[in-house]
């Protein structure tokens, strides 16, 4: 057994906070959602909300709002900085998507290399790193339409970014869910996480 | 399907093979339970997360550093957008704290607009005075808390202009507002003098309905719906942190947009 660590303490550290951090912004975003839902039949029951009431979940996400950035800017400085982002994440090609999409599918996708991600993992992993960034960026915008037009137009105007936060969301809660499936099947990978290798 | 076996198998012995090696070590037998135990405490009392003091402390204490932070970003020369008659939202919708059919009824003729505080020139106003100084209307979006907006129109005087005829402190912290409501909210003085802040007397060319604040509503663009107080009796100029009915339950005060 290779004792050789495959996620430095950084990864490690990023990864948990991070967990923690979208977890409560999902649940706390929720009951936010819930003052004036966007769409009528997509409703979150209260008992996967965080903060009783509008004013309550508010406080949470704009407390842990600052977690989620902070954590999320050092991990990005930190993957890039030492290469580690561009050394797993790439070279990402759509004929690997494909033929790993295709493995994976057919349950042949072989495990017992944490180290190394196989073409469907990075392109989830690049995919969840875009889209925390647009979730950040789209609450930004809801957050301070007037004190940053330039965002605001990016994002459409307010109301639309309002459905970018949402739909940013809706994809980072998916991948929770696929990834959470995923560990169940490949169970050493959260040890890998936990303690390293 | 003999690879997915192959693999399922490795995975399974090689966890056998950690697990035991761990058991080995006691202290990380215990710290792994510490973690545990910890996760329990926290999924157990996740519920009542939100009603625990410490945590509620925390939570206002980050708000209050929110209310900073926004004061640092927030540039006086920075303007709303506006947008033209055709985008106004009809019709508005009414919003309060209460139904519409318990709308405050001002009588214009008795009313007087009170200012108190650290104010040197004249502290009582009437609604003529006040129409009788230089008007301005502006087309902006109202962006309510809950996420919903609204574009309106809103005429009135240039809140600045006022508070300096009417000899306020301007370097004063705060400009707390009082409502015939009994609602009252409060502002930073950078926002009060905001070139957009009016002090409204119109709503879409003619007189301020009951509905959206006669006689008088402060239409702050940069700021929430519910820092933009509707049937304004009495203004405050002050030092002291004067709060708000929905900010002292929770809403952040700043609530700049």
């Amino acid at each position: 057994m290779s004792h050789a660590t495959i996620h430095p303490v950084w990864v490690r550290a990023f990864h948990w906070i991070n967990a923690a951090a979208v977890i409560l912004m999902c649940m706390s975003g929720w009951q936010v959602y819930e003052a004036s839902p966007i769409f009528a039949v997509i409703r979150f029951p209260a008992a996967i909300t965080l903060g009783g009431w509008l004013g309550g979940a508010l406080l949470w996400h704009f407390a842990i709002m600052w977690v989620l950035v902070a954590n999320f800017v050092a991990y990005l400085a930190l993957g890039v900085f030492t290469g580690r982002l561009r050394r797993t994440i790439f070279p990402l090609t759509l004929r690997a998507i494909a033929t790993d999409l295709v493995a994976a599918l057919r349950g042949k996708l072989s495990h017992s290399d944490l180290s190394a991600y196989n073409a469907v993992q990075k392109l989830a992993y690049l995919v969840v790193i875009v889209d925390i960034a647009l979730v950040i960026v789209s609450g930004v915008t809801i957050w301070k339409p007037v004190q940053f037009p330039v965002l605001r137009t990016l994002m459409g105007g307010f109301d639309n970014a309002r459905i970018v936060h949402f739909v940013a969301m809706s994809v980072l809660a998916g991948f929770f869910a696929i990834h959470v499936v995923m560990v169940a099947l490949v169970p050493r990978s959260l040890l890998t996480m936990i303690r390293g290798r | 399907m003999k690879s997915d076996k192959d693999v399922r198998t490795l995975d399974a012995a090689s966890i056998v093979k950690d697990a035991q090696k761990e058991l080995g070590s006691s202290s990380r037998r215990l710290f792994g339970k510490r973690i545990l135990t910890l996760g329990g405490l926290a999924l157990l009392s996740g519920c009542d997360l939100t009603n625990d003091k410490s945590v509620n402390n925390l939570l206002r204490t980050m708000s209050s550093f929110n209310d900073d932070a926004q004061a640092r970003l927030f540039d006086r020369s920075k303007l709303a957008p506006t947008y033209p008659d055709s985008m106004i939202t009809r019709p508005f919708p009414f919003n309060a704290f209460y139904d519409i059919d318990q709308v405050p009824e001002v009588d214009a003729r008795t009313y007087r607009l009170e200012l108190a505080g650290l104010v040197k020139g004249r502290r009582v106003w009437t609604l003529g005075e006040l129409s009788a100084l230089p008007q301005r209307s502006q087309v902006t979006r109202h962006i309510c808390i809950e996420g919903w907006s609204a574009i309106g129109k809103w005429g009135g005087v240039r809140f600045s202009d006022f508070l300096l005829l009417a000899g306020a402190d301007t370097t004063a912290k705060y400009v707390a507002l009082h409502c015939a409501d009994n609602y009252w909210t409060s502002i930073d003085m950078p926002t009060a003098l905001h070139p957009q802040t009016l002090l409204t007397l119109t709503y879409d060319g003619n007189v301020l309905p009951a509905k959206y604040g006669f006689p008088m509503k402060l239409r702050i663009p940069t700021k929430l719906g519910y820092k933009n107080p509707k049937h304004i009796v009495a203004i405050t100029v002050t030092n002291e942190f004067p709060g708000g009915y929905w900010e002292n339950q929770g809403y952040n005060w700043f609530g700049g947009s």
